[in-house]
């Protein structure tokens, strides 16, 4: 069996080298819905960060217990339990917030990352590494989140955080808010990280060689 | 009449006005993964609506019964231990999300079972989708619509019956599938143009669904138009 990697590993993977969202594309849904604006976004970020935290420790501890074929219902039944409590607390705290977000804060249960991360690290790894591996996941999603809400705001309506930043006379991308621009933004910045990434592979080529 | 407008109304939002794909992004995996050859988006299409009608009758069902503050069988069961004023009042709402995503899990199982056994050559055309669909947010959307719908609304009178839970999650489905159809369309001519690499893949399929969306935004509207031409 191939050497796992380490706690520090995990936790350096996730923000940048296998970001959650530009690498391995997944939990695309919240990464279009969510992203109008940058409040939405981070509190997304931090419900995620919080099911998938708790979701892979508890994961991690019973992982000796877990039968092959039932481990994907133990995994959504776990995160299932985290998200109802993520919930609940943002309908306490962050009224406006929770109805904003609408649905998509129980859809954090099928958000794959999560469900991956159980998959990949949590079932296999001690809860440390666990633990480690979740921060760094949500630490990548949440900048993937950010750049993109950060586009979206500041072209859509001139503003970040609600603040106003462009110019008075900015006129506003009104598509940008809406469905279409999601989709946009999302794919130039994809492609704007493929080139980065080919870049990079270019270079250390050229080195090796 | 009156009844038929609201169902057809129903239908048309959920499968275009508000398409689950390119209004709510709900199932974008499986629409950037499975969209590459058409004859896959149309199995997984099949099997998304499949699957969605099946949750959504489910989900229906218990939060009806079950889940919905003073439903039935909840309050039937609670009166063996608490005071009968007590237990009218039970609510179970709280655990929406696990009975659902337990339904749908199990549900999928429970299909995949069933298609292999009695319908197997429908088991080989869209058999492998089957599993990842329980990771599929389009399902678990569809069901917390409905839910919403049950347990939201004013009136006794307004909440959802399963007539209208189905026809979303029909159409809901179709919705899909014309829009993970529409992209394996296009994705296929697009193996033959010359795209710049760093937009190879995933991000071309994205800006084309862009492009998509925005023909979408055309249906905006269409439902309260309709409405107005038809209720006269």
């Amino acid at each position: 069996m191939a050497e796992q990697p380490t706690t520090t590993e995990r936790f350096i993977q996730g923000i940048l080298p296998e970001n959650p969202v530009y690498r391995q594309l997944l939990g695309l849904c919240p990464t279009l819905a969510v992203t109008a604006n940058l409040q939405s976004a981070l509190t997304m970020a931090g419900a995620v960060c919080f099911v998938m935290f708790c979701a892979n420790v508890v994961i991690s501890l019973i992982r000796n217990l877990l039968k092959p074929h039932l481990r994907i219902v133990v995994f959504t039944l776990t995160i299932a339990t985290f998200v109802t409590i993520a919930d609940r607390f943002l309908a306490a705290y962050l009224y406006g917030m929770s109805k904003m977000l609408g649905p998509y804060i129980p859809l954090i249960i099928v958000n794959c990352i999560i469900i991956c991360r159980c998959e990949v690290c949590a079932s296999k790894q001690s809860p440390i590494t666990a633990a480690g591996d979740a921060l760094g996941q949500s630490i990548g999603f949440g900048i993937a989140l950010f750049s993109i809400a950060f586009v979206r705001e500041l072209l859509g309506t001139g503003t970040l955080f609600g603040f106003q930043v462009m110019p008075e006379t900015w006129p506003g991308w009104g598509i940008m808010v809406l469905p279409p621009g999601a989709f946009l933004t999302f794919g130039i910045l994809l492609a704007g990280v493929n080139r980065i990434t080919m870049y990079q592979d270019a270079r250390k080529k050229h080195r090796g060689l | 009449m009156i009844y038929l407008l609201d169902l057809f109304l129903i239908a048309l939002g959920a499968a275009l006005i508000n398409n689950f794909v390119f209004y709510y992004f709900v199932g974008i995996c499986p629409f950037i993964g499975v969209s590459r050859h058409l004859d896959m988006a149309v199995g997984m299409g099949c099997a998304v609506t499949f699957v969605m009608v099946i949750a959504a009758f489910i989900s229906w069902t218990i939060t009806t019964f079950v889940l919905m503050p003073g439903a039935p069988v909840s309050a039937w069961v609670a009166g063996f231990f608490l005071a009968p004023e007590t237990a009218a009042t039970i609510d179970l709402s709280i655990l929406c999300y696990i009975a659902y995503i337990f339904a749908i899990s199990s549900s999928v199982q429970f299909v995949e079972m069933y298609v292999r056994k009695f319908f197997p050559k429908l088991y080989e055309s869209f058999g492998v989708f089957l599993p990842l669909i329980t990771t599929n947010c389009a399902i678990l959307f569809a069901c917390l619509t409905i839910m919403a719908k049950v347990t939201a609304a004013d009136t006794p009178a307004d909440a959802w019956g399963l007539d209208k839970a189905l026809t979303l999650a029909f159409f809901g489905g179709l919705g899909f599938t014309i829009a993970i159809v529409i992209m394996a369309g296009i994705r296929e001519e697009l193996e033959l143009a010359d795209v710049p690499r760093p937009f190879k893949g995933a991000a071309i399929t994205l800006i084309i669904a862009g492009i998509l969306a925005m023909a979408f935004m055309g249906f905006t509207g269409v439902d309260a138009g309709l409405r107005n031409a038809l209720a006269m």
